[in-house]
């Protein structure tokens, strides 16, 4: 992990909502994986302190330039607002690259990719790298309208096979992504299953992978401060240890070091059924995307803050 | 040249910055962008006798210049600490701060003990007294005297050869009043101030954001809260050593709770955001002191003019 800076090259946008930032990032660049984010200081607005995780949405390693990173974000708070007015030659501050990225399949294998809205941005840097090391990609994008989808022309691309879904039909199939998993999977033959997005929706995709023993990776967003493993603020409850020997255990792992990359089976999806948002194609528009947690058992009463 | 060092009581310290409780782990995840031996030490994350899984998410919120937390103390444990990370900050050569916290007078015991026995090589221990107190409805220990007294004593009688330093709350009406019954009790010094509690809403959905419902506000929001417990206690106990922290985000921001009276300062939340941030705060004092001509960095503490 490096703490550096980034010139921003480029600031484009990705149809109505979408901006894009391309950073001349060379040794970022040089060593980020798929499903590996950055932690990018806001600091033009002084009130808002903190660093904001954005997962890599494309890489360039060669070039008249030397390697640029791109991420993509909506404008949902006054850290990306302050983001998406910058231009060309400003520069940000970086730490990255941060987390444990996608774990690509040894042999040759047919992958399926499942994106959500704007969270589907890591897929596309993975696709990249599935095709380049041989592998098939396939893909299933979904979102609430046209307007959330992320680059649908390039999804066509860069899949053999590609569905879309919008709540709204206003694009592709009308539905949602778990709609369409069980017809791409017998169509494509796939082997593993890639997954980002929002919450509910990698519950629901976890759910239905685990009821059909497919092998699913999944990367998952949390409220975060440090982005380096020391604020145990982006915890995710997943299993450790194994259920036959009878050492399973349910532990808070964190999202920025442990993952953001999660086997799908490992993680405790439900302990929050009853507090997530029901719009699930789409991250919440308030403050960052997030499960929001009920209350667990707790041997210990703890402090408010520490 | 001037000296950084620091005397914090029966504690030297090579230069007066430390890393806060709970905002550096036990120094592993941050070894890759600083040298621990460059600091003046790490207060590690709070430790309980057994391990604590801590709170559901979500933990955190940002809120304007800070952040509030409800985190839930969640560590692996006192044996773990002695096992795999005391061994391992030893190799650092880094100064070491052993948190501890619990619910009990006997949980603080049950760490203090372990302490003694295996804990060659820690500098010092801080008391997380912010911690509810089950044995007096739920009241933290550091809102009452009597409490701070309690658990401080017994502290310090489990660890006679390693000097306890209590890290109060803010949220109080008098601080000198439970500054005086800690130091009272035994500490050999305070550390101020934990974080200030807050809550927030989210509008919308009409809920809280933070499943803890209540969280510690730290970062510059409570920077003058900070200065202003360190002011106070330090005038009324002018020979007590004092850890200032409270939204310390640079060198003027240390030199504050410095010249209002404290001999050591701890960064905290700007480790989230900078984990070199100690680093540059240290080099940023000695430039201070050069272009102050001070000699060493006591002669600054509670050096505060005031008018008379």
């Amino acid at each position: 992990m490096l703490i550096a800076s980034g010139e921003v090259l480029t600031h484009k946008k990705y149809g109505e909502h979408f901006h894009s930032l391309t950073l001349v990032a060379p040794r970022i660049g040089e060593q980020v994986a798929p499903g590996q984010f950055v932690n990018v200081s806001c600091d033009g607005n002084r009130s808002f302190i903190l660093r904001r995780p954005f997962s890599v949405y494309r890489v360039h390693k060669r070039g008249g330039w030397a390697a640029t990173i791109e991420i993509v974000f909506d404008i949902r708070g006054p850290g990306t607002k302050h983001l998406a007015e910058l231009r060309a030659h400003s520069t940000v501050k970086l730490l990255g690259p941060c987390g444990q990225g996608f774990k690509l399949p040894a042999a040759r294998s047919h992958c399926l990719l499942i994106g959500g809205g704007i969270g589907a941005a890591p897929l596309f840097f993975l696709a990249d790298e599935l095709r380049n090391e041989g592998h098939r990609v396939d893909v299933i994008m979904g979102a609430r309208s046209i307007h959330r989808l992320l680059n649908a022309i390039d999804v066509r691309r860069l899949a053999s096979v590609s569905r879309i879904t919008t709540e709204d039909g206003s694009m592709g199939q009308q539905g949602v992504v778990t709609d369409v998993i069980d017809d791409m999977v017998e169509r494509c033959s796939s082997d593993i299953v890639y997954a980002c997005g929002p919450h509910p929706m990698l519950a629901a995709v976890a759910q239905m992978c685990n009821e059909r023993a497919l092998p699913l990776q999944v990367a998952v967003e949390e409220l975060m401060a440090c982005g380096y493993g020391v604020c145990m603020t982006c915890v995710i409850p997943v299993l450790t240890g194994s259920s036959r020997s009878g050492s399973e255990e349910r532990v808070y792992a964190r999202v920025c070091t442990e993952g953001p990359v999660f086997d799908g089976a490992t993680v405790c999806w439900f302990e929050s059924e009853g507090r997530v948002t029901p719009e699930w194609a789409e991250p919440s528009s308030s403050g960052s995307p997030s499960r929001t947690g009920a209350d667990a058992p707790q041997a210990e009463l703890a402090p408010p803050g520490n | 040249m001037a000296s950084l060092a620091a005397e914090l009581g029966p504690v030297a310290l090579r230069t007066p910055v430390l890393l806060a409780s709970g905002t550096f782990g036990a120094g592993r995840e941050g070894a890759q962008f600083v040298e621990l031996s460059q600091l003046g030490g790490i207060i590690v994350k709070s430790m309980t006798a057994s391990p604590w899984k801590g709170k559901p998410t979500p933990r955190m919120c940002e809120t304007p210049s800070g952040m509030l937390n409800a985190i839930g103390i969640q560590n692996k444990g006192v044996d773990f600490f002695l096992a795999e990370d005391l061994p391992w900050l030893r190799r650092q050569d880094a100064t070491v701060f052993a948190s501890i916290a619990g619910n009990s007078v006997g949980e603080f015991v049950k760490v203090a003990d372990k302490l003694r026995t295996g804990g060659r090589g820690i500098a010092a221990v801080e008391l997380n007294i912010s911690c509810p107190n089950l044995e007096d409805q739920s009241n933290m220990f550091a809102h009452s005297a009597e409490s701070t007294a309690a658990v401080t004593s017994a502290a310090v009688r489990a660890l006679p050869r390693i000097p306890v330093f209590a890290k109060l709350s803010p949220n109080v009406t008098s601080l000198v009043e439970i500054a005086g019954a800690a130091l009272g009790a035994g500490a050999a010094g305070l550390s101020l101030i934990n974080t200030v509690f807050g809550m927030a809403i989210d509008v919308e959905d009409r809920v809280p954001r933070l499943a803890g419902t209540i969280g510690g506000l730290s970062g510059p929001a409570i920077r003058p809260v900070a200065v202003r417990a360190v002011h106070e206690v330090h005038r009324a106990f002018p020979e007590a050593p004092i850890i200032g922290q409270g939204g310390i985000a640079s060198a003027s921001d240390a030199l504050e709770l410095i010249l209002a009276g404290a001999t050591a300062v701890a960064v905290g939340t700007a480790n989230f955001i900078n984990p070199r941030v100690a680093l540059e705060i240290t080099q940023g004092i000695e430039a201070y002191m050069e272009r102050h001509g001070v000699a060493s960095v006591g002669e600054l503490v509670g050096a505060v003019k005031l008018a008379s």
